[in-house]
C-alpha cells in the first residue's frame, strides 16, 4: 500500500539552514545535511530544501549542498526557489536532486513548466502554489495564489492555476496556505480539498501544522497525499516518528522506521 | 573491488546511485560512451522519464548496441525504473521501440488514483530466496516515481509485485537480468541492502568468469 508521505522542509540560504519569518530575522539554524540526515533517520519520506538565498554566490552554494546532501541521505531530495529556467533545473538535478519545485518562474511563464517535464519528465516536476483565502468565512472558498514569497498578489484563483499547471506538466503540486503558514492552527483543509478534487496528481499540504491531529486531517479532510512542515520539526515539539505513530493510529498508511523511538 | 558501470544518458540524478555503490563496497563508473564501458564488472541503467528521448540520449552517446552486446553475452545487469522499462519491446508513453531484450511493453499504470505513483509502497515478494531480495523482508516500502509500469508476457519473471490502483511488477529478474521499478538508491537502508545484493550477485558472476568461459572478453567494444 502506498504510504502517506511526511515532509520535512528546511530553509536554506548561502549553505546553510536559516530560520525566519517572511524572509526578515533570519537566523542560522545549522548544517542542512545534518539536519536531513537526522530526519532521513527518524522516518522522513523526503527532504524539501527551500532556497531563499539572494544572490548568484548562494546559488553556487546551492548545487553543493545538493550534491553533498545526496552523497549522504539515501531518500528523495526535492529542491525548491529559484529555478527560471531548464538549465537550472538540469543544474540541480545533476548536483543530486530527484524533483525541483516551480512558483514565481512558473507563474511568470507557464510554459516553463511544459519544457521542465517535456525534459526530464513531469516526476521531476513539483509546482508550488502558495494560497490566501479571500472569500469570507462561511461563503465558498476563493483563494488567490501569490508568489516571491508570498508577498505579491497574481490575482490568479489557486484552485485554476493547480489545474492549468497540472495540465502543464506538474507531477506534483505543493499546497501552502499563507493564512495558515506559521500560525499553528493547522492545514487550510478546504483548500487542499478544493484542488485536491480536481486535479490526479499527488498534492502536498503546507502551512499552518502545529499537531498529529492536523497531519490526519490533512490528508482525511483535505485530500493530501503527503504533509509537509518546518517549525514544529525545527523545534523538536514533535518528532516525525510520532506525527507517523499518530498517523498510523488513525488508520492512515505510513512507512515506520524500525528501531525509531515515538 | 567490483566495477560498476552507470550510464549516463542525461535521464536523471546519478549522484545518489554512484554514492550508494560506494557505500555498499563497489566501485562506481559513470558511463558515458562504449569506451567507458570496458573492464566494468556488472552495469546499471538508471533513469527516469520517457523513453523516447532517454533511446535518443543513448543512441546518440552509442551506447544501444554496447549494451545490447552485453545483454546478450549474459552479463550482470540492473535496470532502474525507466532502465527497466527499457529492457522490454516498447513504450505506450511515447510509441518508442526500446531494447527488445525482453518481451513485453511498458504501459501506463492501470487504475492509479493518482499519477505518477509517488512515494513509498509496499514490495510484495511473489518468489521467495532470489538473491536480489536477500535479507528483505516482504512487503518492505521502497520509493516510487513512475506513471508507467512494465507489463512482461512471461510472468515468470516477476520477481515481486506492488499495488497502486492495480498490481504491477516491482521487480523482475530474467537470468542475469534484473529490474526494478523503485528506486533502491532513495530507499533509505532497504534500498541499500538491494543494492549490496546487487554487488554480491555481480562478484559471484564474476568469480565464476574468471574460472571460465572468459565471457568479458567477447562484449565489444
Amino acid at each position: 500500500m502506498l504510504s502517506r508521505r511526511v515532509i520535512p522542509c528546511l530553509d536554506v540560504a548561502g549553505g546553510r539552514v536559516v530560520k525566519g519569518t517572511r524572509f526578515v530575522d533570519l537566523v542560522d539554524a545549522g548544517d542542512p545535511v545534518e539536519l536531513a540526515a537526522r530526519y532521513a533517520a527518524e522516518g522522513a519520506d523526503e527532504i524539501v530544501y527551500l532556497d531563499i538565498s539572494a544572490t548568484p554566490e548562494g546559488r553556487g552554494t546551492l548545487l553543493e549542498l545538493v550534491e553533498r546532501t545526496a552523497r549522504t541521505v539515501f531518500i528523495p531530495l526535492t529542491v525548491g526557489g529559484g529555478v527560471r529556467a531548464v538549465h537550472e533545473m538540469r543544474d540541480v538535478l545533476r548536483a543530486g536532486a530527484d524533483k525541483i519545485s516551480l512558483n514565481s518562474a512558473a507563474v511568470a511563464d507557464p510554459t516553463l513548466i511544459t519544457r521542465c517535464a517535456a525534459r526530464f519528465g513531469r516526476q521531476a516536476l513539483v509546482v508550488a502554489i502558495d494560497a490566501a483565502r479571500e472569500s469570507p468565512a462561511g461563503e465558498p472558498g476563493r483563494w488567490i495564489a501569490y508568489v516571491r514569497g508570498g508577498r505579491e498578489r497574481t490575482g490568479l484563483d489557486a484552485v485554476a492555476w493547480a489545474e492549468r499547471a497540472v495540465e502543464l506538466g506538474a507531477g506534483e503540486l505543493l499546497v501552502t496556505s499563507i493564512d495558515r503558514d506559521g500560525t499553528g492552527t493547522g492545514f487550510d483543509t478546504e483548500l487542499l480539498r478544493a484542488i485536491s478534487e480536481r486535479v490526479a496528481v499527488p498534492v502536498i499540504a503546507s502551512g499552518g501544522a502545529a499537531g498529529p491531529a492536523d497531519f490526519v486531517r490533512a490528508i482525511r479532510d483535505g485530500g493530501a497525499d503527503a504533509v509537509l512542515a518546518a517549525s514544529i520539526f525545527h523545534r523538536r515539539i514533535h518528532s516525525i516518528g510520532a506525527i507517523k505513530a499518530a498517523m498510523a493510529e488513525a488508520g492512515l498508511a505510513v512507512r515506520i522506521v524500525p528501531g525509531v523511538a515515538a | 573491488m567490483i566495477t560498476i558501470a552507470v550510464a549516463d544518458y542525461g535521464a536523471g540524478n546519478l549522484v545518489s546511485i554512484a554514492r550508494a555503490l560506494e557505500v555498499v563496497g563497489a566501485q562506481p563508473v559513470v558511463v558515458r560512451d562504449a569506451e567507458a564501458l570496458r573492464g566494468a564488472d556488472a552495469l546499471i541503467v538508471p533513469g527516469v522519464g520517457a523513453a523516447g528521448p532517454a533511446m535518443d540520449r543513448l543512441r546518440r552517446r552509442g551506447l544501444v548496441e554496447p549494451i545490447r552486446a552485453w545483454i546478450a553475452a549474459g552479463r550482470p545487469f540492473l535496470g532502474i525504473c525507466l532502465g527497466l522499462q527499457l529492457l522490454f519491446d516498447g513504450s505506450d508513453e511515447d510509441g518508442a521501440l526500446t531494447l527488445g531484450a525482453l518481451a513485453g511493453r511498458t504501459v501506463r499504470l492501470d487504475g492509479a488514483p493518482t499519477l505518477p505513483h509517488i512515494g513509498w509502497n509496499s514490495v510484495d515478494q511473489l518468489v521467495a530466496g532470489h538473491p536480489l531480495l536477500a535479507g528483505i523482508e516482504p512487503g518492505t516500502a521502497f520509493y516510487f516515481v513512475h506513471s508507467y509500469v512494465v507489463a512482461p508476457r512471461d510472468p515468470a519473471i516477476v520477481l515481486a509485485e506492488s499495488e497502486h490502483g492495480s498490481r504491477f511488477p516491482a521487480a523482475i529478474a530474467a537470468g542475469n537480468l534484473l529490474g526494478v521499478q523503485f528506486h533502491p538508491e532513495r530507499s533509505g537502508p532497504d534500498g541499500l541492502r538491494l543494492l549490496a545484493n546487487f554487488v554480491a550477485i555481480a562478484a559471484g558472476s564474476v568469480a565464476g568468469v574468471s574460472q571460465g568461459a572468459g565471457a568479458r572478453a567477447e562484449v565489444p567494444a
